[in-house]
């Protein structure tokens, strides 16, 4: 790499100036929801906190805020569990059709979106499925299946398997071993799964839409508002979905640098 | 795969430590049926349903929005003629806003990857801040670049009187504006498959390549990118797919005009409010077949394991 004669320098800057890159449009949303603005939230107008305290009475902004969150409730434990049962057989298990199927679960993830909603939809209309929530949470199991079955996986292959047979060999049923030692190790996979499951659902816009009825969603809120300027109280939830997940991704690492450098000191 | 590197060890996945009294294939079974039936139910056979609907004909009563069953193969000699720029400029933009993706992503993924491999506290926060966008709805980070290069914006009224810009020539609605914005929305896609093998490359290779006199660029182009190939081909893959497929950048109400429209916004404005199903599903079907041709591709270099 060039950096190695250019001076050390040179690709720790160009790392922040990616860095501020990313987060402008982060900032400019975090600016915004404290904007007191009268028609549209364009123009800087001046600090107000009546964004964030009043935010349901934007309306239509709570009701598609709660649809998201419902949705993404109900999609993401369903995918979950098919996803880790599929994950937990493709570790430890040999079948015939192996790559048939990993060629299945890797298909959704490199399909576009737009293919994906098309798809579905021109099924519900040639089944005269009606379209509706229900649609919707199936059109997201879906597509985050395949992802909850990625990392997952990364999570069954590291598992420790004597730790099972151990629990075997003092006798532990089958079902025993599961319960108690197999799924509490794959927890923390699991966990990271059903977030970056709920995290696809919540954001998702292009499929939901195709498969949707009348009710909102919250990306569907922000599409329709865009043509006359997103509201500052769409800015407060798109922010708060941002801070919370941001403290619980950091969190989890400070939490697993801490252990490791307990381990290193036990080492 | 990309995300399988993000936060855990190891991918690949051979059934190395499988225990021999686990493997009944019988429980295998049990495991897998639920989830390939839930896909094949709404995941193929949808696929299956978009083609038997591209093919389809208008209704003999004559109703519109109404199509028979039929076998119209011009349906997509059709859709080609009359939506090529669409599919010209998915494709265009797809690439080079990939392109730009790719040289954005490298330095920094390098940096994550190689550099800060001694920290490893600095390399996880580093990449929280590579996915950041991701948590910050889709739809609200696009508008954010819209309103940043609104017309009257300090930037556009900047760019015109340094007469970089003309006086009524403005950025929202071109295509510059429109590959921004995908090459943005997609660069953590980029960003995570590179860092995934530059982070396991071995610093003695490059050393080495020091060691012999070979000048930096050579060490590069000789060491590093051959080995972080992979890295290169699925970060490639993961942000052109999404891309060429995405309609919101190109959208009028975000970041594109009448002149930008891409694929996606075809098969959503025929599809969600024409009702010509039958094109909608064409066009939807001419993009799938690209991105399996470009699949193939990926997996006659890397194998099936590898993609999950």
């Amino acid at each position: 790499m060039k950096n190695f004669s250019l001076g050390k320098y040179a690709l720790p800057l160009y790392s922040l100036l990616a860095f501020v890159y990313l987060l402008i449009p982060i900032a400019y949303t975090f600016v915004f929801s404290f904007n007191d603005y009268v028609k549209s939230n364009i123009a800087w107008r001046g600090f107000t906190l009546d964004n964030w305290i009043y935010v349901c009475n934007e309306q239509g902004v709570c009701e598609a805020f709660t649809n998201s969150i419902l949705i993404g409730l109900i999609s993401t434990f369903f995918a979950t569990v098919l996803g880790t049962m599929i994950a937990i057989a493709l570790v430890r298990y040999r079948f015939k059709f192996r790559s048939a199927i990993s060629l299945l679960l890797f298909l959704p993830m490199a399909t576009p979106e737009v293919v994906l909603g098309a798809g579905l939809a021109a099924q519900f209309l040639s089944t005269g499925t009606p379209k509706g929530m229900g649609t919707i949470i199936i059109a997201h199991i879906m597509f985050c299946l395949s992802f909850v079955v990625v990392t997952v996986k990364a999570r069954v292959i590291s598992l420790d398997a004597s730790l099972e047979e151990a629990g075997r060999d003092l006798y532990a049923s089958p079902a025993q071993v599961f319960w108690k030692i197999t799924l509490p190790l794959l927890m923390p996979g699991i966990a990271a799964a059903a977030l970056l499951s709920f995290a696809l659902s919540f954001d998702d816009f292009i499929i939901t839409i195709f498969n949707a009825g009348p009710e909102s969603t919250f990306p569907r809120f922000v599409y329709t508002a865009a043509a006359r300027g997103i509201p500052a109280e769409a800015n407060v939830i798109g922010m708060s979905v941002f801070l919370l997940a941001i403290a619980i991704v950091v969190s989890v690492q400070v939490r697993g640098s801490l252990k490791a450098k307990r381990l290193a000191k036990i080492k | 795969m990309a995300f399988a590197a993000f936060g855990h060890s190891g991918s690949g996945g051979k059934a190395k430590n499988a225990p021999a009294s686990l493997g009944s294939a019988k429980v295998a079974l049990l495991l897998l049926a639920p989830g390939i039936a839930y896909l094949s139910l709404f995941f193929v056979a949808p696929l299956v349903s978009l083609v038997i609907t591209s093919l389809q004909v208008p209704s003999a009563a004559g109703v519109i929005g109404m199509y028979d069953y039929g076998f119209a193969v011009g349906n997509y000699a059709e859709a080609v003629v009359s939506y090529f720029p669409q599919i010209l400029r998915s494709f265009g933009y797809a690439l080079v806003a990939t392109l730009l993706a790719l040289l954005i992503s490298y330095p920094l993924a390098y940096f994550i990857g190689v550099k800060a491999r001694r920290w490893p506290l600095l390399q996880s926060l580093m990449l929280t801040l590579v996915i950041a966008p991701f948590f910050i709805s889709f739809l609200l980070r696009t508008f954010a670049w819209k309103q940043i290069f609104s017309n009257e914006s300090w930037i556009v009224q900047t760019l015109q009187t340094i007469g970089v810009l003309d006086v009524n020539q403005y950025l929202v609605g071109t295509d510059f504006m429109v590959i921004f914005g995908l090459t943005y929305n997609f660069i953590p896609f980029m960003t995570l498959p590179l860092y995934s093998t530059l982070e396991r490359l071995d610093i003695r290779y490059i050393e080495a390549g020091s060691d012999l006199y070979a000048k930096p660029s050579k060490t590069f182009w000789n060491i590093t990118l051959p080995l972080s190939m992979p890295g290169v081909i699925s970060g490639t893959l993961l942000t052109f797919i999404p891309m060429a497929g995405d309609y919101v950048n190109a959208s009028r109400d975000f970041l594109g005009s009448t002149e930008t429209t891409m694929l996606g916004n075809v098969v959503e404005s025929n599809f969600l409010q024409t009702n010509n199903y039958p094109s909608a599903s064409a066009l939807s079907v001419i993009l799938m077949s690209v991105i399996l041709l470009l699949v193939t591709f990926y997996v006659r270099k890397s194998g099936t394991e590898d993609l999950l």
